[in-house]
């Protein structure tokens, strides 16, 4: 899918791998956001380590490629920097709901407006295979040989609890819904976080698994928050049970990054001021 | 030198600290150079809290053990420091809470009682009292108390005068004809001195003894137009930095040792995707939570060899509140030229220590502004230059793809694994130290004083340079202070030194960091005075422990 955000980094992800759906149509989301009068040069995507981050290689747009876990203070700083600048976070499910966990919450909690793109895969892909925060019980990886004794998190049951704004889920079979999502979690002036349920082909393959259980919300209110959080408990990433897709929540609330004073920066009306806090302590 | 020192105690949460701070005014007023000293326990009520305002007609920085006048708000202060007084020293305290056979008692509680005044405004009574005993007039007192208390002055006012009234003259004070100077402590010093570089955020999350720093920056934040965050952990405020730094934004973050631990992944990031940053690093008494409210100077090996991987970075220790302006606006400006973090070491010492500050003095160089790029070709974010410093565009720049990666990377910000590429950027990120050491040959990296002939030097860093100079001069030897101590400036170190056949080195640590420093780059050190119980060094008993190495017992 050659396209002018392309670039000549060689992608190494495996054949089949869930990833090259996000990549599909994260590159779709931005070109049709440029064809209605964004400026490429005013988004920056951001993503943390594991095999979701190279993203930010393959595509020719501004990239800061953090620290595992480190997506989203990264991306809140630039946010806070550069309020005129889309963020978007790209993320694995043990980068951002495990080693990053507490970033997470306080990005939802603080209403910033950054977008969280998360590549749950439910296993450690990069380090060869492990348990993460959303693996089912007794999921059996490399760390866990006898299987997990711990149960996973609702991701976005804690998100939504956390003050998110917008949540919702797609997965690496569905890239137009994703599309959809996508566009919609970047045009929401707000936190919002899209959980993707993205397949490992080589550790954990889900495919069939997911294709058996998904399905896409109709006559739901995401305004609604507890219709949102009916649906989002419906599967709680362990049970054997249906699974909604789409926008389960969305709320418009002040943003984080607007609350900060307008920069001063003549040099000469600073070295007023400094002069005028000197006299304050005499 | 003339010079006279005042010690007041009472309980945490009495109000020492500030009225420690209107006792400073008033004697600012009169003309005397300041220096405080905060004592204080990791704790919101209770203990014991003191503060000794020492006074001088010279600039000082620094304290002694032996004081002129005790102020007891409580029985501890009294038996804690009566040992403290000098001959002919005075005492006031609060009749009511203190038993004492000498001095001067003024039932302080009862007339708070009586004027329905709540408990810490004894120290509005002891301040009236202390005009009083000094000789210092009843409109001076009304002017200062005005300039000083938004809460509830009239009453403020009342009980000062009541307290004037009620004491008695005990020795006039000594005016001098000079303008007064601004008292400030190391961190507003910081915090004032990174925003004459033009910092445009400040990020930290609260941590003994560095979060004046984040007090002081939050409430100047409307008035300068800067971004003051305190987000969830010194994680997140790392990172944030160097969002920030990646954003174009002039950016600092300030701790102490067990938070600098947390951030050390992120400084090792910000040497490798060559984001500027300078970390204020504010020692306390370790290992671990240590002493959380007292000094230490333990953190130099660490803030030099931090992180993991080797890039390039500045470390620079000030010793009172006009060096820490002058060397926050000068490491800011040295991160922002080289695209390197930069270390700000302070202590509890510098940090909460309040000093006459001379803006006068401080001859700040100019702002530097980022090395921009000139929009000739494709942008390469990492563009492998003469010196190792690449240009800058930044997200929302036209035509400039901006690509910041922790990965080792090619010049344009995409990831490698390539041998040859990661020869070369390391070789180039490494290269910059080079020139900042050539560029730090324009700065007095290494301060001298005392008797710049003597054969004998002390050789200290950081918050000891006050106690050290002083020390130095009343002994006729020589003072060295490097204050940039990474790169470390061997050469300008080896000329401070020429002559010296006694080095003998001060430090606030058990192991000598500068000493093994200093031997390690061939320099012999002679004798070694080492504290490391959370107290900073006293100039009498530092002098005493100074004449015993230089010329035996």
């Amino acid at each position: 899918m050659g396209n002018k955000l392309d670039t000549y980094a060689q992608n190494t992800w495996c054949a089949g791998c869930g990833n090259f759906a996000i990549l599909g149509a994260i590159k779709a989301v931005l070109l049709s956001l440029v064809e209605e009068g964004t400026l490429l040069e005013n988004i920056v995507l951001v993503s943390g380590i594991g095999c979701h981050a190279k993203i930010v290689d393959y595509i020719n747009v501004n990239s800061f490629y953090s620290l595992h876990g480190r997506v989203v203070p990264a991306a809140s700083a630039i946010k806070i920097s550069r309020p005129g600048l889309k963020v978007i976070g790209f993320a694995g499910d043990g980068d951002c709901y495990g080693e990053g966990l507490e970033h997470l919450i306080f990005a939802a909690k603080r209403n910033i407006d950054i977008t969280m793109i998360v590549h749950n895969n439910r296993v450690y892909g990069l380090t060869t295979g492990q348990y993460t925060p959303t693996s089912p019980l007794n999921f059996k990886g490399r760390s866990t040989p006898a299987g997990t004794k711990e149960l996973p998190i609702n991701p976005l049951e804690l998100i939504l609890s956390a003050g998110a704004g917008f949540v919702g889920r797609g997965t690496s079979h569905g890239i137009e819904l994703l599309k959809k999502i996508f566009k919609e979690a970047i045009l929401h002036k707000g936190f919002s976080l899209v959980d993707v349920l993205q397949v490992c082909v080589t550790y954990y393959n889900m495919y069939e698994y997911y294709d058996q259980r998904v399905y896409e919300l109709a006559e739901h209110n995401p305004e609604d928050y507890q219709q949102a959080l009916g649906k989002i408990r419906e599967w709680d990433y362990n049970q054997d049970t249906k699974i909604p897709l789409g926008v389960f929540y969305k709320k418009q609330g002040p943003v984080f990054e607007e609350s900060f004073p307008a920069p001063q920066a003549d040099p000469v009306q600073r070295d007023v001021l400094i002069k005028k806090a000197l006299k304050r302590a005499i | 030198m003339q010079e006279f020192s005042v010690l007041i105690g009472g309980k945490a949460g009495f109000g020492i600290d500030t009225s420690s701070l209107i006792l400073a005014r008033i004697l600012n007023q009169l003309g005397w150079y300041i220096y405080i000293y905060r004592d204080y326990p990791s704790l919101i009520r209770g203990g014991h809290t003191f503060s000794i305002i020492r006074a001088a007609d010279k600039k000082i920085s620094t304290h002694r053990n032996q004081i002129d006048l005790l102020l007891a708000l409580d029985q501890n202060t009294l038996d804690f420091h009566k040992a403290r007084l000098s001959n002919g020293a005075a005492l006031i305290y609060d009749s009511d809470s203190v038993k004492s056979s000498s001095g001067l008692g003024i039932a302080f509680t009862k007339i708070i009682k009586q004027e329905n005044a709540p408990e810490i405004m004894r120290n509005s009574c002891m301040v009236g009292a202390f005009c009083k005993a000094c000789g210092i007039s009843e409109e001076a007192l009304v002017n200062i108390l005005k300039q000083n208390i938004d809460k509830e002055i009239d009453l403020n006012l009342k009980i000062a005068l009541r307290g004037f009234q009620q004491a008695n003259l005990i020795s006039r004070i000594k005016t001098f004809d000079a303008a007064p100077l601004p008292i400030l402590s190391g961190n507003e010093a910081i915090g004032l001195g990174l925003a004459s570089a033009g910092l445009n955020s400040y990020i930290a999350y609260p941590m003994t003894p560095s979060s004046g720093i984040l007090h002081y920056l939050a409430n100047l934040s409307a008035e300068f137009g800067l971004k003051v965050v305190h987000p969830e952990n010194e994680i997140a405020v790392m990172l944030m930095a160097l969002g920030a730094a990646s954003a174009g934004e002039k950016v600092a973050v300030g701790t102490s040792g067990g938070g600098f631990c947390l951030m050390t992944e992120g400084l090792s990031f910000s040497g490798m995707a060559e984001l500027p940053l300078v970390v204020v690093l504010g020692q306390r008494t370790g290992p671990s939570t240590g002493l959380p409210t007292y000094t230490g100077q333990t953190e130099l090996n660490f803030a030099i060899w931090a992180g993991h991987g080797e890039f390039s970075r500045l470390v620079v220790a000030p010793a009172d509140a006009e060096q820490a302006f002058y060397w926050s606006a000068v490491a800011l400006n040295l991160a922002i030229k080289f695209q390197i973090p930069a270390i700000i070491l302070s202590d509890k010492t510098v940090a909460e220590g309040a000093y006459s500050f001379d803006l006068d003095s401080v001859n700040l160089p100019p702002e530097e502004q980022f090395p921009a790029w000139d929009k000739k070709d494709a942008y390469k974010r990492y563009l492998d230059s003469a010196n190792g410093v690449s240009p800058l565009a930044f997200f929302g720049d036209k035509d400039a793809i901006v690509k910041i990666n922790s990965y080792e990377h090619d010049e344009y910000g995409i990831t490698t694994e390539d041998p040859q590429v990661t020869k070369k950027m390391q070789a180039k990120r490494l290269r910059k130290e080079k020139y900042l050491s050539e560029e730090l040959r324009k700065y007095k990296v290494v301060n001298t004083a005392g008797s710049l002939d003597s054969s004998v030097a002390v050789v200290c860093w950081g918050s000891n340079a006050g106690v050290c100079a002083e020390a130095a001069r009343n002994l006729g030897i020589r003072f060295i202070q490097p204050v940039v101590l990474w790169p470390f400036p061997l050469e300008q170190i080896k000329r401070a030194t020429e002559g010296v056949k006694k080095i003998i080195c001060v430090e606030n640590n058990s192991r000598g960091q500068l000493a093994g420093l200093l031997s390690g780059a061939g320099i012999r050190i002679s004798e070694q005075i080492l504290r490391s119980d959370g107290r900073p060094f006293v100039l009498d008993e530092l002098q005493r422990e100074l004449n015993v190495r230089i010329n035996g017992e």
